[in-house]
């Protein structure tokens, strides 16, 4: 019987594997005794500069994007106990998308850096949005209102998006791409500009847990043991717009990270978020840089967006996850 | 819902036939109302005509011009509409009955994505002409639903786990379709992102054939079977106990669902949220009674009537896809649906 201290450890273990090798693996051929020793001596050579200027920051930048997308699903799920919520399904990554689309075509930004601002305020505009509108006067916020609220909030900015890029085809060539969900091309500037935003959310989620737990005995139990339940939510909406809305500006919406790594988790130590969380925040990246390596290998000399395969990786597990049982409890 | 079969039941000589008044009225209001529209619709535009033109066109005494504007160019692009209006309606009110869930429609469950995936390969990749893009479309769609059924057959029956693989399915789908667009050229990427939202411009008498001729099969098949899908209301066990065939009543009325989402689709692109909101409404309408297939199939069809007739009149010049206005309508009306359960206080 593995305990679950040794199965985490065998995880990090795991995403350290992960990470070499998508240092490792990329269009151009570079060895393996190469590419560690140009990792720790950089010499100024061509493969020096290919891994130091390019894949080292986008691994990174896929541990923070991975990680943030699968901490702000697990945070989403067990604030609306809802074994669907995901940041695509409520809307907050479309708030993202929005933002960069008014970047784009109103403002004529062009480039990560300036989109990650207005994706920001998108996603965080839209979670409000969804949170308000899902939450009832009387009653606190219900998982299925949460997820009408999303798709509605999500149908009316994909019209607002589609209707300003059928108007101005410019905008909207320089929007598919960054729309597919893509690490390439984003340098240490990205990583240093939302490493706050990341850094924040990832120890307000970690410091979540236990009110978490006590959420998921139901909110009159919860309340009846004195807890604060309407500061968790709003502690946890304040977590889930910091960590989606950077991780969605840095990279483009990505799907199924957020959805199927939390599940995942669970099905391995089951409901205690105390263990979900990190778990979570150290599978989750595996997925995406796993993902990222995939992308490049299979598409090469080009190369498949990471959110296209981690869509293909993801959804697969999760349709087994949910053929194989009764959704792992919330 | 402690009535599942509403309305009286009229005897004739050992014939008896049900109704409900208030959801028969609901029909004729629809009706009604979209008559009107359908009449306002074909007189305006650059060319205006009285209704009393209009109609005159209609049963055959017009005026050669009159002729040549409502019946070649306003009456496909308004019959196709209101075809695919209620198809959509229609897939929609069976898919959200079965599935027991307010958004268990085809374009959330992942059908209209499969659909959308087919026609883009079409595009992108094989550059085919409109009816290959159709074909690819209607493809797409059932394919995708075999798929989901497949998946989600087991243990515990269909129904339950049908929306979750749906849904899993429809965010792969959409993925794919994303790198489509990413790999095609520029134009191609235009055309594909342009077909992605349903539009009526420049639809004619082909489109309403191919409708028409899958409405006219699958609503009398989707009608026989919607009876026993009040059964199913009851439960599995009780329908069974009361022989209803569960299983193939429910094959049936997916494969019906689907088939009309995917004509739909194929006939015009994707157009969003009719199918969610219309059996939502036609259900607020009529109170519950029945099923409610015709009555979401006379609001489907009066909704993306209207939203053309709106497109069209409010921007003449963009030819904005009328997809556009129903994903703008369908949000906005469920942002009110949501607001007024707020305020009536129910969860």
């Amino acid at each position: 019987m593995i305990t679950r201290t040794t199965g985490l450890l065998v995880a990090v273990v795991a995403l350290g594997f992960v990470v070499l090798t998508g240092i490792w693996l990329g269009t151009k051929d570079i060895s393996f005794l190469e590419t560690w020793r140009v990792l720790w001596h950089p010499d100024g050579s061509p493969d020096s500069i290919i891994i130091h200027d390019y894949r080292v920051p986008r691994t990174i930048l896929g541990l923070l994007v991975g990680a943030a997308l699968g901490l702000s699903g697990a945070l989403m799920q067990a604030l609306t106990r809802n074994p669907l919520a995901d940041p695509g399904l409520l809307g907050v990554s479309l708030g993202a998308s929005s933002g960069v689309v008014v970047a784009i075509a109103f403002v004529g930004v062009s480039g990560v850096l300036g989109y990650v601002w207005f994706a920001f305020v998108g996603a965080a505009i839209a979670a409000v949005v969804v949170y308000l509108l899902g939450s009832a006067g009387r009653t606190l916020a219900t998982p299925e209102r949460l997820v009408l609220a999303g798709a509605a909030v999500t149908a009316v900015l994909y019209a607002f998006n589609t209707a300003v890029l059928l108007v101005d085809p410019r905008a909207f060539n320089q929007f598919r791409f960054w729309n597919a969900g893509s690490l390439a091309g984003r340098d240490y500037d990205v990583v240093t500009a939302l490493l706050p935003f990341l850094a924040v959310g990832i120890a307000l989620a970690l410091a979540l847990a236990r009110p978490l737990n006590v959420l998921a005995l139901g909110e009159e139990m919860s309340r009846a043991l004195g807890a604060n339940v309407g500061r968790t939510r709003i502690a946890g909406a304040v977590a889930v717009t910091l960590l989606c809305g950077a991780a969605t500006a840095a990279a483009g919406p990505i799907g199924f990270v957020g959805l199927a790594v939390p599940h995942v988790a669970r099905l391995i130590v089951g409901p205690d978020q105390r263990w979900v969380l990190p778990y979570t925040l150290v599978l989750s990246p595996i997925l995406l840089i796993g993902s990222d390596t995939l992308g490049r290998v299979i598409g090469s000399p080009g190369e498949v967006q990471v959110g296209i395969v981690t869509a293909f990786v993801g959804a697969p597990v999760f349709l087994a996850l949910c053929r194989r049982r009764k959704l792992s409890a919330l | 819902m402690s009535t599942l079969i509403t309305g009286r039941v009229v005897r004739l000589r050992g014939y008896s036939v049900r109704f409900d008044p208030r959801a028969l009225a609901v029909a004729v209001g629809l009706v009604v109302a979209l008559a009107v529209v359908s009449v306002f619709s074909l007189g305006t535009g650059d060319f205006a005509l009285s209704p009393g033109a209009v109609i005159d066109s209609l049963v055959g005494d017009g005026t050669p011009i009159a002729d040549f504007i409502v019946q070649t160019i306003r009456l496909p692009r308004l019959l196709t509409a209101v075809l695919v209006g209620g198809a959509l309606g229609a897939s929609g009110a069976i898919l959200q009955r079965l599935s027991g869930n307010p958004l268990g429609s085809p374009d959330i469950i992942g059908f209209t994505y499969g659909s959308a995936t087919g026609a883009l390969i079409m595009i992108t990749v094989v550059h085919g002409s409109m009816m290959a893009i159709a074909g690819g479309a209607l493809v797409g769609g059932l394919a995708t639903a075999v798929l989901i059924y497949a998946l989600a057959f087991g243990r515990g029956g269909v129904a339950s786990r049908f929306v979750l693989v749906g849904i899993g399915v429809g965010a792969m789908l959409l993925s794919a379709n994303s790198y489509l667009i990413t790999r095609a050229s520029w134009q191609d990427a235009l055309a594909a992102q342009a077909w992605l939202f349903g539009t009526l411009n420049g639809r004619g008498w082909q489109q309403v054939i191919l409708i028409g001729v899958a409405i006219a099969v699958l609503f009398p098949i989707a009608g026989y079977f919607a009876r026993k899908l009040a059964l199913l209301d009851l439960g599995d066990d009780m329908a069974r106990a009361l022989g209803v065939g569960v299983d193939w009543a429910r094959f049936a009325l997916i494969v019906t669902s689907v088939a009309l989402a995917a004509f739909a689709t194929a006939a015009t692109g994707p157009i969003w949220f009719v199918a969610l909101a219309a059996p939502q409404l036609a259900h607020r309408l009529a109170r519950g009674g029945g099923p409610g297939m015709m009555t979401s199939a006379w609001m489907g069809a009066l909704l993306l009537a209207l939203s053309d007739l709106g497109v069209q009149r409010l921007f003449p010049d963009t030819q904005l896809p009328v997809g556009t206005a129903t994903g703008v309508l369908g949000g906005l009306y469920l942002i009110w649906f949501l607001a007024t359960r707020r305020r009536e206080g129910r969860a």
